[in-house]
C-alpha cells in the first residue's frame, strides 16, 4: 500500500507508547462478497497496542469490533476477508502469511478469550489435559514440564486447590472459574498479544470484577498487549488504558480512556456516554441517540453518523471525515467538528 | 411523579411468604440403586414484598438468586409452593398483568405480522367491538411505542432488537394491562438503544400510571427506573429499601459488595474490594445466613440462625444479624 493510500484510509499515526507496538493495524477493511454486491463491514481501521497495554474497543452490535479482533487472529468466517490494510505483530506483517504459518501464530503469539468459556473448552478432556496439549503444541517441552507449567498457570489465574482441580472436567467448574481456565489457556504459550472478546459478558457482576482485575494483573506482569472487545463501557473504564469507539465499521474516536469517558469529542461517543444511566445521581430522562445504526446495505453517504447526529452540517452529508488528532489533545476523532467545521463545503 | 411513597399508597400487589421449590431429584430407580437422596432446589424461599400503584419495584441479584422465578410466579407461569400473591382490583375488574421478556427475538412469533401480534390480545379478550376498531387500536399502540402504523404490516425479523422490544411493550399494553413484570427487558440491547427503551417505559408509566416489577442485574439501570429496590441472595430478600436510600446507604454486606463491584464510570479504578468467592449452589445452601461464607462481618450467630427480614425505623427492611445489632446499639445508647 502506498503512502497516499494509507492516508486516504485514515491511517493517521496514533499516539503510541515509547516501546515498539506489539500490534499495528493499518487501514483494515473487512469485506463480505454477497450476491448483491460487496458489503464493507469495517474500513480504514487503524490502531496500535504497546506491550502491557490494554486497548478497549467499544461499539454497538454490528459496529465491527468483533470482526476487527477476528481479522487480527485470522479467523474471519469465509466469505468474509481482509480486503485491504495490513496487520503487523511484533514488527512482522502477518495478514498475508499462508494459512499454515498463520495457524502457528494463533495460540503461540496471539491468545484468544471468548465470551462463553464453555464453548472454548472441550467437554471430554480434563482442563489439565487441554492445557498440557496446548503448551506442548506450541512449546518444545516434555509431558512433565508441560504439566508443571499447566499447574503454575492455573495457580497464576487464581484457581484454588490447583493440584486437584487440574484433573477436573470443564463442567465441574463454575462460570467464573471456567473463564479463569480459558485465560490460562490463552496465556499457555506466553503470547505477546491477547484478543479478549466480551470476556466478562456471560458472568455475574461480582465475578466480572474478579476476571477484569485478573486480566489486568496478568497483562501487566507478562507485558502482554490486550485487545479488549466489549460493549460494556464500565468494563473498559476499569480495565483499559486507551479506548477505541467504533461506529458502522469505523473507529470514530480513539484516545486515553479517561479522556474519552470524561470529554468525548465525537458526537456519537458523547451520546453513548450520556445514555449510560449513572450511579451517582438519577436523571429524569436518559439521553438517547435517536434512530439506530445503519445496516451495511444502506450505509449513508458522507459521515455514517450524520443522520443521527445533532451537530451535522452540509459537509457531513457529502464527505466522510478521517480519524485525526483533535487539535491540542491526545485523542483522535473522525469528525468535521474538529477538522475545520461542519459547514465548509467538501474539497 | 410521586416517589418513595410505597408505605403510604395502597399497594397494587402484595406478596407474602412466597416460595417456589423445584424437585430436581435423580430418577426413582437411580435414587434406590445408588442411595441418592431427594434434592429440592429452593429457588424462592419465603419472600414478602408489596408494590404501590404507579411505582416500580426492582429486584436485583446474581444469576440463580431466584429473581426470574419471582417474575414467572407473578404472571402465573409457575405455581407457588407456598405463600400468596394478591393483586388489588384493576380499572376493568380483575387486574391485568403482562410480562416483558428479556429476549425480543424469542418472544415474538416470527410467522405473524406485527399488527396481528399486537391485535391478538385485543381479539382474544374482545376489547374492541369490531375489526375496524381493533385495527385503529393497533395503530394507536404502535404510535404510542414510537413505531409507525405502517410497521404493523411487517414481520418481526424486519426490526432491530430495540424495535422488537417496543413491539413487546405494545402487545403488553394491548391487554389494557396496568401491571407489567419486566424480566431484564434491556439486557439484550445496546446501551444507546437501552436508553430509548428505558425512557419509553418511564413515559408510559407516567402517562398511564403503570406499575412495574423490574428484574435486572444491572444496578445503574435499576437505580434509574425504581422507587424501591429489593436485593435477593439465594432465594431470599436480604434488603429492601427506597432506591435513594439503598444506593446512598447500602446496609446489608451483600448489597455493599454488589455496589462496590460494579464499575463506576465517574470514578473508575476507585479503591474497592472485589468480592471474594462465588454464589454457593442453591441446591445445598450454607446453614444459617446463606451469605455468611462470603461476609466480612460474619459472627458465630450467622452460622447458626437465619436472619429475618426486619423492618428498620426508616422503613427499609434488612436481613442481617450483625447490621441489625449494630443499628440497635446506636439507636439505644447504653
Amino acid at each position: 500500500m502506498t503512502h497516499s493510500a494509507a492516508e486516504a484510509r485514515g491511517a493517521t499515526p496514533l499516539p503510541s507508547p515509547a516501546a515498539r507496538p506489539v500490534l499495528e493495524v493499518r487501514g483494515a477493511r473487512v469485506e463480505f462478497p454477497t450476491r448483491r454486491g460487496t458489503l464493507v463491514a469495517t474500513d480504514g481501521v487503524s490502531f496500535d497496542i504497546g506491550p502491557g497495554e490494554i486497548l478497549g474497543m467499544v461499539g454497538e452490535s454490528g459496529a465491527g469490533k468483533s470482526l476487527t479482533g477476528m481479522a487480527v487472529i485470522g479467523l474471519l468466517e469465509p466469505p468474509g476477508r481482509l480486503a485491504a490494510g495490513e496487520i503487523h505483530l511484533d514488527g512482522e506483517r502477518i495478514d498475508n502469511l499462508p494459512p499454515r504459518r498463520r495457524q502457528a501464530i494463533r495460540g503461540r503469539r496471539i491468545g484468544a478469550i471468548f465470551q462463553d468459556p464453555l464453548t472454548s473448552l472441550h467437554p471430554l478432556f480434563t482442563v489439565g489435559r487441554q492445557l498440557v496439549e496446548t503448551i506442548r503444541f506450541h512449546l518444545d517441552v516434555s509431558e512433565k514440564e508441560g504439566r508443571e507449567r499447566a499447574l503454575a498457570l492455573l495457580k497464576d489465574v487464581g484457581i484454588p486447590a490447583a493440584e486437584e482441580r487440574i484433573n477436573h472436567y470443564p463442567h465441574q467448574f463454575s462460570g467464573g472459574m471456567r473463564q479463569r481456565v480459558v485465560i490460562a489457556l490463552a496465556l499457555a504459550a506466553n503470547p505477546s498479544l491477547v484478543i479478549a472478546d466480551e470476556p466478562t459478558t456471560a458472568l455475574d457482576v461480582s465475578i466480572q470484577a474478579q476476571i477484569t482485575a485478573l486480566l489486568k494483573r496478568l497483562c501487566r506482569e507478562h507485558g502482554t498487549a490486550v485487545l479488549l472487545v466489549t460493549h460494556d463501557m464500565g468494563v473498559i473504564a476499569e480495565t483499559a488504558d486507551r479506548v477505541a469507539v467504533m461506529y458502522a465499521g469505523r473507529i470514530v474516536e480513539i484516545g486515553p480512556v479517561l479522556d474519552v469517558i470524561r470529554r468525548p469529542r465525537h458526537p456519537y461517543s458523547r451520546g453513548l456516554m450520556a445514555s449510560i444511566p449513572g450511579l451517582r445521581e438519577r436523571a429524569e430522562r436518559l439521553n438517547q441517540i435517536e434512530g439506530s445504526m445503519p445496516r451495511l446495505t444502506t450505509m449513508p453517504p458522507g459521515c455514517a453518523f450524520h443522520p443521527r447526529c445533532p451537530e451535522a452540517g452540509p459537509r457531513c452529508h457529502v464527505a466522510r471525515p478521517m480519524l485525526a488528532a483533535v487539535p491540542g489533545e491526545v485523542t483522535s476523532a473522525a469528525c468535521w467538528l474538529h477538522q475545520g467545521g461542519v459547514t465548509r463545503a467538501a474539497q | 411523579m410521586p416517589r418513595n411513597n410505597a408505605a403510604t399508597a395502597a399497594p397494587l400487589l402484595e406478596v407474602e411468604d412466597l416460595a417456589c421449590w423445584f424437585d430436581i431429584s435423580p430418577p426413582l430407580m437411580e435414587r434406590m440403586l445408588e442411595g441418592k437422596p431427594r434434592q429440592i432446589l429452593k429457588a424462592v424461599d419465603g419472600v414478602s414484598f408489596s408494590v404501590a400503584r404507579g411505582t416500580t419495584l426492582s429486584i436485583v441479584g446474581e444469576s440463580g438468586c431466584g429473581k426470574s422465578t419471582i417474575a414467572r410466579l407473578l404472571v402465573g407461569l409457575h405455581k407457588p409452593t407456598r405463600g400468596s400473591i394478591r393483586f388489588s382490583q384493576g380499572a376493568h375488574g380483575a387486574l391485568r398483568v403482562q410480562m416483558i421478556f428479556q429476549d425480543p427475538y424469542a418472544s415474538l412469533n416470527p410467522r405473524w405480522r406485527v399488527g396481528d401480534i399486537v391485535a391478538e390480545p385485543i381479539r382474544t379478550l374482545k376489547l374492541r367491538p369490531d375489526e375496524a376498531a381493533t385495527r385503529r387500536r393497533v395503530d394507536e399502540l404502535l404510535s404510542l411505542v414510537g413505531l409507525s402504523p405502517a410497521d404493523g404490516r411487517k414481520y418481526p425479523h424486519e426490526f432491530s432488537g430495540g424495535q422488537r422490544q417496543r413491539i413487546s411493550i405494545a402487545r403488553a399494553l394491548a391487554t389494557e394491562a396496568e401491571f407489567l413484570v419486566c424480566d431484564e427487558p434491556t439486557s439484550a440491547l445496546d446501551v444507546s438503544v437501552q436508553a430509548q427503551i428505558l425512557n419509553l417505559m418511564r413515559d408510559l408509566q407516567r402517562k398511564f400510571g403503570l406499575t412495574y416489577v423490574f428484574i435486572s442485574h444491572n444496578l445503574s439501570v435499576v437505580r434509574h427506573m425504581s422507587e424501591r429496590v429489593a436485593v435477593m441472595y439465594l432465594g431470599r430478600l436480604v434488603e429492601e429499601a427506597a432506591a435513594e436510600t439503598l444506593f446512598a446507604d447500602p446496609r446489608h454486606p451483600y448489597t455493599r459488595l454488589l455496589l462496590d463491584t460494579i464499575p463506576d464510570l465517574e470514578a473508575p479504578n476507585r479503591h474497592r474490594q472485589p468480592m471474594g468467592g462465588e454464589v454457593p449452589s442453591p441446591i445445598a445452601p450454607p446453614p444459617g445466613c446463606t451469605f455468611h461464607p462470603r461476609c466480612p462481618l460474619v459472627r458465630e450467630a450467622c452460622r447458626k440462625g437465619r436472619p429475618d427480614l426486619r423492618l428498620m425505623p426508616d422503613g427499609a427492611r434488612l436481613a442481617c444479624i450483625a447490621t441489625q445489632e449494630a443499628e440497635a446499639r446506636l439507636a439505644v445508647p447504653a
